[in-house]
């Protein structure tokens, strides 16, 4: 259960996950380390790849310049095909949306395909304890349903558990055999499992990775086929959809549908790339609820909107050294990773204070993003706001205090290299490696301060 | 509750001063032979697990499709040329073609940078008919296929069908161990037959 | 040429031979160089931390005892980057902003401004591996970004092919961040160590015997981290490597 204002201590998260055995982080690592080297060949084999992700980057920034336009357009279109549009300024509008119109059909049992912003919402449990049954279809989203947990990653929500782990849920959930630790026959169970819930479905619910104005319509991109099975079966098909997901054209979905698996697995496509148009023939319906829940506001803070142009691929989560050794949960949010780091705050910048902290700044997530995003900049962006707010590790800020101090003055520095020099030479190993008292001396080896310094040197050797 | 003039407003509110232009986009297209193109699609399909054939007529469809399923109980068509055992006309609701053991389609056309076929619910005739089968045969004209997903999405009318779907392959998943599986929730296979369209009876 | 040397605050008090490697590697290469006494540090830590008040008298002071020289030399890649990209609490005066476009990490200097041909005073008979800091690849760009579709290069390696002896080794995961990461290091203890610990593994498995780097910061943290492992890796600053020491 999610316990709303609880600051997030994703350091000690991170640290639990590392110091959990020496199999599950390393795997994690590996797996997603492996993630970023196949998107890699793959932009390799793409001579046009960078000229394509500045096109990408360029387009979504035009729509977010634009998005007014684009977003009138975009209901216009949509609404003339018959697609039923709805808006939630919040979560709660869109989850109370979202129930009324179960409601009113008398829908209890639902489907469902991924979708960040329904997580995002908290819709499941809202739903849920308003006596709707939902069951999550996408095999790691299914996973994490099962386990309790959050989405680990945004496009593969169990990356952090082994097979053996599944094998051990599966059988406790799903009855299978608790030795059976075979991933396509953990699959095969879990597809015959799902399969009477598509059938039995009152309704559907997808998110959806792009939708363009152009045409009103929505794309949905899955490689298990299970957002076409969720539209397809049950006679309503709601989808939620972010503001910030709305491209200008139709032409627009070469250039990303190119780049989005590419980003995040490292394969040309998803073997699903599925558009809705209007509402199925045969007295279907088709509803959107287009939903703000603090984009429009975003849209607005001039040192972090571009985190708008997200198409959540994932890729920076595979390529930050940081994420893959701590796994998504620590981050106890519904995004995590880089991407997570820039955007959670703007949801809750007290619970997720600690969160633009877990990076070393690297600045890989930059470099990869197929649109472009400055995420490492935003990420010292956010920890200036913090440190504003006063948000930041109290006993950091007050050592950058006596540090501000000390480096604008050549004479206490001078002085604190010889305390330092002096301090550590006569202080006993025990004190200096103390656990509690000195973080470098846990795992490493103390650096050892010079008598005499660069400038001694220098002023003896070469100063007349 | 919030309506259509209140979001507006509110991004009206927010909207960054700075505008960017909407760029020109190229479609990238390098290749002008058409068997390239082919053969560029049959290793693409053959990446994500699709295996193809050309063939001459049904016959060797169907020959094909015994020899690797064996006699299955239930076969359903949305074609005209490839008769099964279970008429799409006479189905009354999608989740009725649960029993579906092969599922036979014939694609719209056919993107050769990713070995996807284009189908919509004129080509499915219900959409479920993709997904709930548990095989897929898909009848392709080689002359359909187009370059890139750049050329693929300049010829389709979206007026002319209210779902469509770019399919490539049979069903997958890596989310257990990261392991690749095929056949997660959808078709465990998809096999392609290279046919020219049939010319309509007069 | 005349040109300040930039002593980074940790050189001064824990590698010391690094800056007088430094130095005499510039003026074995003619150029004049002086070192303002009063200088301290550029502000990075908190800078990085967000702590934009408490950088700032110490990027104003980096101001002050650096102004009026045609170049500003740093043996030291994440120093450099933050004065040339982000020396931004205090007021962009002319001469500020004059300062920050002449400052220069080592490698960089000595690749595109004195485009150093040869280094016949020194030789190094070992096998090494290189660690460029991520400042220093995706901030000063001295190699080629993995995550990029360019063309590959990397100025570290090419000043150590010019010294004799030398032979690179390349890394399993060549530009993965080491996990020092500044006050991360100590705030985020155990994934910085994590990261560390996988950063020395790859060299192990390199079999190398030197790690060489235009950037102590990084190296402090890997090596506190291989001492404590009790492994045989050494690790030296490009300057003492192209100087010939001091070690």
């Amino acid at each position: 259960m999610k316990f709303k204002r609880m600051k997030i201590n994703v350091e000690k998260n991170a640290a639990a996950f590392i110091h959990m055995d020496d199999v599950h982080q390393p795997t994690h690592d590996k797996n997603l380390w492996n993630a970023r080297m196949k998107r890699d060949r793959m932009a390799a084999s793409i001579p046009e790849w960078e000229q394509m992700r500045d096109l990408a980057s360029q387009i979504k920034e035009h729509a977010l310049t634009h998005l007014d336009q684009y977003v009138e357009q975009f209901v216009m279109a949509a609404t003339k095909r018959g697609t039923i549009v709805h808006f939630a300024k919040t979560a709660e509008d869109h989850n109370r949306i979202i129930y009324e119109i179960l409601k009113s059909h008398n829908a209890t049992k639902i489907v469902k395909s991924k979708s960040m912003l329904q997580e995002e919402c908290e819709m499941a449990p809202y739903l849920e304890s308003r006596g709707i049954e939902l069951i999550e279809t996408d095999l790691g989203e299914r996973i994490q349903q099962l386990s309790g947990e959050m989405p680990s990653h945004i496009v593969m929500p169990a990356i952090h558990k082994t097979t053996d782990d599944v094998a051990e849920l599966f059988a406790r959930t799903i009855g299978t055999d608790p030795n059976n630790k075979d991933p396509q026959e953990l699959t095969e169970a879990m597809r015959n499992n799902a399969r009477p819930k598509f059938l039995e479905a009152h309704a559907g619910l997808t998110g959806a990775n792009f939708a363009v104005a152009e045409t009103g319509a929505f794309v949905v991109c899955t490689n298990e086929g299970n957002a076409d099975l969720t539209a397809a079966i049950p006679p309503l098909h709601i989808a939620s959809i972010g503001i910030e997901k709305i491209l200008p054209k139709t032409e627009d979905l070469g250039l990303f549908i190119r780049l989005l698996s590419r980003s995040a697995l490292g394969t040309p496509a998803t073997q699903y790339t599925s558009h809705f148009m209007g509402p199925r023939e045969n007295g279907a319906e088709l509803h959107i609820v287009l939903t703000d829940n603090g984009r429009s506001e975003r849209l607005g803070k001039a040192e972090f909107w571009y985190s708008l142009k997200c198409i959540r691929c994932g890729a920076c989560m595979n390529t930050c050294p940081v994420y893959r050794r701590s796994s998504g949960i620590a981050y106890g949010a519904t995004y995590s990773g880089p991407i997570g780091i820039i955007i959670d705050p703007t949801f809750d910048d007290k619970k997720y204070s600690e969160l633009p902290f877990h990076s070393s700044l690297c600045g890989s997530c930059t470099e990869v993003c197929p649109v472009h995003i400055n995420i490492a900049e935003q990420i010292t962006l956010w920890r200036q706001h913090m440190v504003r707010i006063k948000a930041s590790k109290p006993s950091l800020h007050y050592a950058f205090n006596v540090a501000g101090k000390l480096f604008g003055s050549p004479k206490w520095f001078r002085r604190a290299e010889k305390l330092g020099y002096y301090g550590l030479k006569l202080a006993p190993d025990w004190l200096v490696y103390n656990k509690t008292l000195n973080a470098w001396g846990k795992n490493r080896q103390m650096p050892a301060i010079q008598k005499e310094t660069f400038r001694d040197w220098y002023i003896k050797n070469r100063v007349k | 509750m919030s309506d259509l003039h209140q979001l507006l407003g509110d991004i009206r509110k927010h909207l960054p001063k700075e505008k960017i232009a909407y760029p020109q986009v190229p479609t990238f297209t390098k290749i002008k032979d058409k068997a390239v193109l082919k053969q560029q699609f049959i290793d693409a399909l053959a990446l994500v697990g699709g295996v193809c054939h050309d063939v001459s007529d049904i016959a060797e469809c169907q020959q094909i499709m015994r020899d690797k399923l064996g006699e299955v109980a239930v076969i359903c068509s949305a074609t005209a040329e490839w008769e099964g055992n279970k008429t799409i006309t006479d189905i009354a609701h999608p989740r009725d073609l649960d029993d579906v053991d092969l599922g036979i389609i014939r694609a719209e056309f056919g993107v050769a940078e990713m070995g996807m076929v284009w189908l919509t619910e004129n080509s499915l005739k219900i959409n479920s008919l993709g997904f709930l089968s548990q095989h897929l045969a898909v009848l392709l004209d080689p002359d359909t296929i187009t370059e890139n997903m750049h050329t693929a999405y300049q010829q389709i009318d979206f007026n002319a069908s209210e779902y469509g779907c770019f399919v490539m392959g049979p069903s997958a998943t890596a989310d257990i161990g990261a392991t690749l599986v095929r056949g997660a929730q959808g078709p465990r296979s998809l096999t392609l037959f290279f046919l020219k369209t049939p010319v309509p009876d007069q | 040429m005349r040109v300040g040397l930039f002593i980074p605050c940790y050189i001064d008090a824990i590698y010391p031979k690094v800056g007088i490697a430094t130095l005499e590697l510039l003026e074995k290469l003619g150029v004049e160089v002086i070192v303002p006494l009063d200088q301290t540090c550029c502000g990075q830590p908190m800078g990085n931390e967000g702590d934009q008040k408490n950088a700032a008298a110490a990027e104003a002071l980096f101001c002050k005892n650096f102004e009026g020289f045609d170049y500003i030399v740093g043996p030291a890649g994440s120093c450099v980057k933050h004065v040339r990209q982000h020396f931004d609490a205090i007021p962009q005066t002319t001469q500020v902003q004059q300062i920050r476009k002449n400052t220069f990490e080592l490698v960089e200097f000595l690749t595109d401004v004195l485009q150093v041909s040869e280094f016949p005073w020194t030789s190094f008979n070992h096998s090494v591996a290189i660690h460029n800091s991520c400042s220093a690849i995706r901030g000063l760009h001295i190699q080629s970004r993995s995550e990029w579709q360019e063309p590959r290069f990397n100025k570290t390696e090419e000043l150590l092919h010019k010294v004799s002896g030398v032979t690179v080794k390349h890394l399993d995961r060549p530009d993965e961040c080491c996990g020092f990461g500044g006050t991360f290091c100590v705030t985020d203890e155990a994934v910085s160590v994590k990261m560390g610990q996988d950063k020395v593994a790859d060299y192990e498995r390199q079999e190398v015997a030197y790690v060489v780097s235009p950037d102590m910061s990084c190296l402090m943290h890997q090596q506190g981290i291989a001492e404590r492992d009790k492994s045989p890796l050494k690790f030296v600053h490009i300057a003492q490597v192209l100087n010939n020491g001091p070690y």
